[in-house]
């Protein structure tokens, strides 16, 4: 900014020069010549009035030959002088637009506005590399949580759309390559306010240069990044990138979980969507034998995390060399050929099969996989994976149980850490719990909630023991169920997830937990409950000083 | 030799003589200080006010801070002339005179810093 600003003082200069001296020029000669006054005696310009008169004259407004009419010798000069002052001012005009119009000094100015907008914001913020298909779901579900974003993104186009995607929050939005450091420095990298910063480009060295930069400027920043392969995800990690995400291996993940712990996952599907969003049906693939087409990242991402829940896999890949790599991993069943034709997947063994995935990167074989396999075997459980987000129109009209979309993945494993970082720490537990313990969970979530997703709080218990509250209870210690009591006198909805207090967490804490300052809780509850609740902790020391207000809590005996 | 560099000193070195030979003189004493002079002393300094635009060194902003205080001044100077002579008619008494010759006094300092700074440059420089 700074340089284009000096370089657009510098251009000036000449057109400035030439102005001051016409004008030096046109008023020093209009003194000298000598004139007359309305009562025929000489009169001679004083600077004064040249100055005045060339002012007027000079960007030709004219008010007239003020103040005493003009001679001819003095006309003679000013119609000379008055074509010189033009063209100078059209030169200095002309080169101003011309300076201003110059794609680099626009780029500045969109750079200095981008710097001011982001130091603006005053409150924390996320900075999301990238808006492509994975971005642009980051950026919008942030924004309908309230939480601000600062996107950078090296193509034009898709700067555009996020100007046209009309979100509830203002986004500053940079067009410039997030590898540079400058760049990031600019988005706010270094400041208090920024959370984390999200690396979600397709390429993946792009994402680790990005982590690179942060974790060695910033070490404490948090940095989330996608991956795909298994050698930029080594190296990320090598500078403890905190959270590397590969589409592929969370979906296979998940999809191990579901055969293995339907309920589990569930529990993941719940608590990530966004609150007040009705439920979708629950995941439940079947146990037994399962076909894998294309063996590349994913494919082979699904064969390990199928293998492990114990499941039957084959393998049907068209390339004989992925196939070669695939002998050295100890894969028994495999065919080769194209999952497109009726063929390979007859040999597989799809009529017996409970399941297959169509993985391959085109959308087309796909598509073209699932429907084959169907018309041969109408029960199987159909799962593929959809590269382009403009697909989904025919992904839908397939009817598909599952449908693979790795940006809509990576977003979904995003939000919850950006957010609420309890909550992915909560899932992450509840992966080692049992299928049975997640059942009652459901079924509490469930009976409390209905069918709609419950809103996920995540609170520190603030002030001295909550003195205020313990008032407003009546001086015992405050427990979890407490918060459930509205100023009506109600009962809210509230599920118990997480309780931690000096660095140890129980899952499902008992309501009747005593509570006390610098406790962590982590509670699923209705919508409207969230906002008091967070405001009612953090300011417990408030509570007991307007009992049954708006902000009191009335204490649950009178309730 | 570079033709900027001798515009670029000329100009400033003009404002400087020209400031000083407006000045010299009785400071009450309005025979000695000519309207002309304060003319051309203000259009050079303001000529030498945009020669010294976009230079990015730190020697760069003070001879451009140097150069606006002269400006300053100069304006200062003038608006007490003309609006003595113009509004009270009064150009001419002794105590408008001095004040106007005082304003540019100021502004002769100004320059002569900006000269020195000038000068000082050049010396330092390597060969």
């Amino acid at each position: 900014m700074e340089k284009v600003l000096f370089l657009f003082m510098r251009r000036m200069r000449r057109p400035l020069v030439l102005l001051i001296s016409v004008y030096a020029i046109a008023i020093g000669g209009l003194v000298l010549i000598p004139g007359q006054d309305d009562q025929g005696q000489v009169w001679h310009y004083d600077f004064f009035h040249a100055f005045y008169f060339f002012s007027f004259v000079g960007p030709t407004v004219g008010f007239g030959e003020i103040p005493y009419a003009l001679l001819p010798q003095q006309r003679f000069w000013v119609s000379l002088m008055l074509y010189l002052t033009v063209i100078s001012w059209l030169y200095t005009i002309g080169k101003i637009f011309g300076l201003v119009s110059e794609p680099a000094f626009i780029r500045a100015m969109q750079e200095a506005r981008f710097i001011r907008a982001v130091r603006r914001l005053q409150e924390p913020f996320h900075i999301v590399c990238g808006y492509g298909e994975t971005g642009s779901l980051i950026v919008e579900a942030l924004s309908a949580r309230g939480a601000r974003c600062v996107v950078l993104d090296n193509e034009p186009a898709r700067l555009d759309d996020l100007e046209l995607a009309n979100l509830p929050l203002d986004v500053p939005r940079l067009c410039a390559d997030a590898t540079n450091t400058q760049v990031l420095i600019e988005a706010g990298m270094r400041l208090e306010d920024c959370l984390s910063v999200i690396a979600v480009t397709d390429s993946d060295a792009v994402n680790t240069k990005i982590a690179v930069t942060t974790k060695l400027l910033m070490p404490r920043r948090v940095v989330m990044c996608r991956a795909e392969s298994s050698a930029a995800m080594e190296n990320m990690a090598s500078f403890d990138t905190d959270h590397i995400i590969n589409p592929f291996d969370v979906f296979a993940e998940h999809l191990g979980l579901a055969i293995r712990k339907p309920h589990v996952n569930e529990l993941h599907r719940w608590l990530g969507a966004r609150a007040g969003r009705k439920l979708a049906e629950p995941l439940l693939p079947p146990k037994g034998h399962w076909l894998v087409c294309g063996y590349g990242r994913f494919g082979r991402a699904c064969r390990r995390y199928l293998e492990a829940s114990d499941v039957q896999v084959t393998v049907i890949e068209r390339d004989a060399e992925s196939f070669a790599k695939a002998k050295d991993e100890g894969l028994k069943n495999r065919i080769v050929g194209s999952a497109t034709d009726p063929e390979p997947l007859h040999e597989a063994g799809v009529e017996g099969a409970q399941g297959i995935i169509a993985g391959t990167d085109s959308d087309t074989d796909n598509l073209s996989i699932v429907l084959t396999a169907r018309a041969i075997n109408p029960r199987i459980y159909t799962v593929a994976r959809q590269n382009h987000r403009a697909e989904g129109e025919l992904y839908r009209a397939a009817r598909l149980p599952l449908v693979v979309e790795p940006s809509r993945i990576v977003a979904w494993r995003i939000l919850p850490l950006a957010t609420i970082p309890a909550l992915s720490d909560f899932l992450a537990r509840c992966r080692n719990q049992e299928d049975d313990w997640a059942a009652e969970l459901l079924e509490e979530l469930r009976e409390e909630m209905g069918r709609r997703a419950p809103a996920v709080v995540s609170l520190r218990v603030a002030g001295a023991d909550c003195q205020g509250l313990r008032r407003a209870v009546g001086d015992r210690a405050v427990r979890i169920a407490d918060l459930a009591y509205s100023p009506q006198g109600e009962t809210m909805p509230l599920v118990p997830l997480m309780w931690g207090r000096d660095g140890k967490y129980t899952l499902r804490p008992a309501p009747a937990q005593a509570l006390q300052a610098g406790d962590s809780l982590l509670l699923a509850t209705s919508e409207r409950m969230a906002h008091r609740l967070e405001w009612l902790v953090c300011h417990s020391e408030h509570w007991g000083s307007a009992p049954g207000t708006q902000t009191g809590l009335r204490p649950p005996q009178a309730a | 030799m570079n033709l900027d560099k001798v515009l670029f000193g000329f100009f400033v070195l003009l404002a400087l003589t020209l400031n000083v030979g407006f000045v010299y003189g009785d400071i009450d004493t309005p025979e000695h200080h000519h309207v002309w002079e304060l003319f051309a002393a203000l259009v050079v300094s303001l000529i030498a006010t945009v020669l010294k635009f976009g230079d990015r060194s730190h020697l760069g902003a003070v001879l451009l801070a140097s150069s606006l205080v002269a400006d300053l001044h100069l304006v200062a100077a003038a608006l007490v002339w003309g609006l003595n002579s113009q509004v009270f008619a009064a150009a001419s008494e002794p105590g408008v005179v001095a004040s106007v010759v005082s304003l540019a006094c100021g502004a002769l300092v100004a320059n002569l810093a900006s000269v020195i700074l000038l000068v000082v440059e050049t010396l330092t420089l390597r060969r």
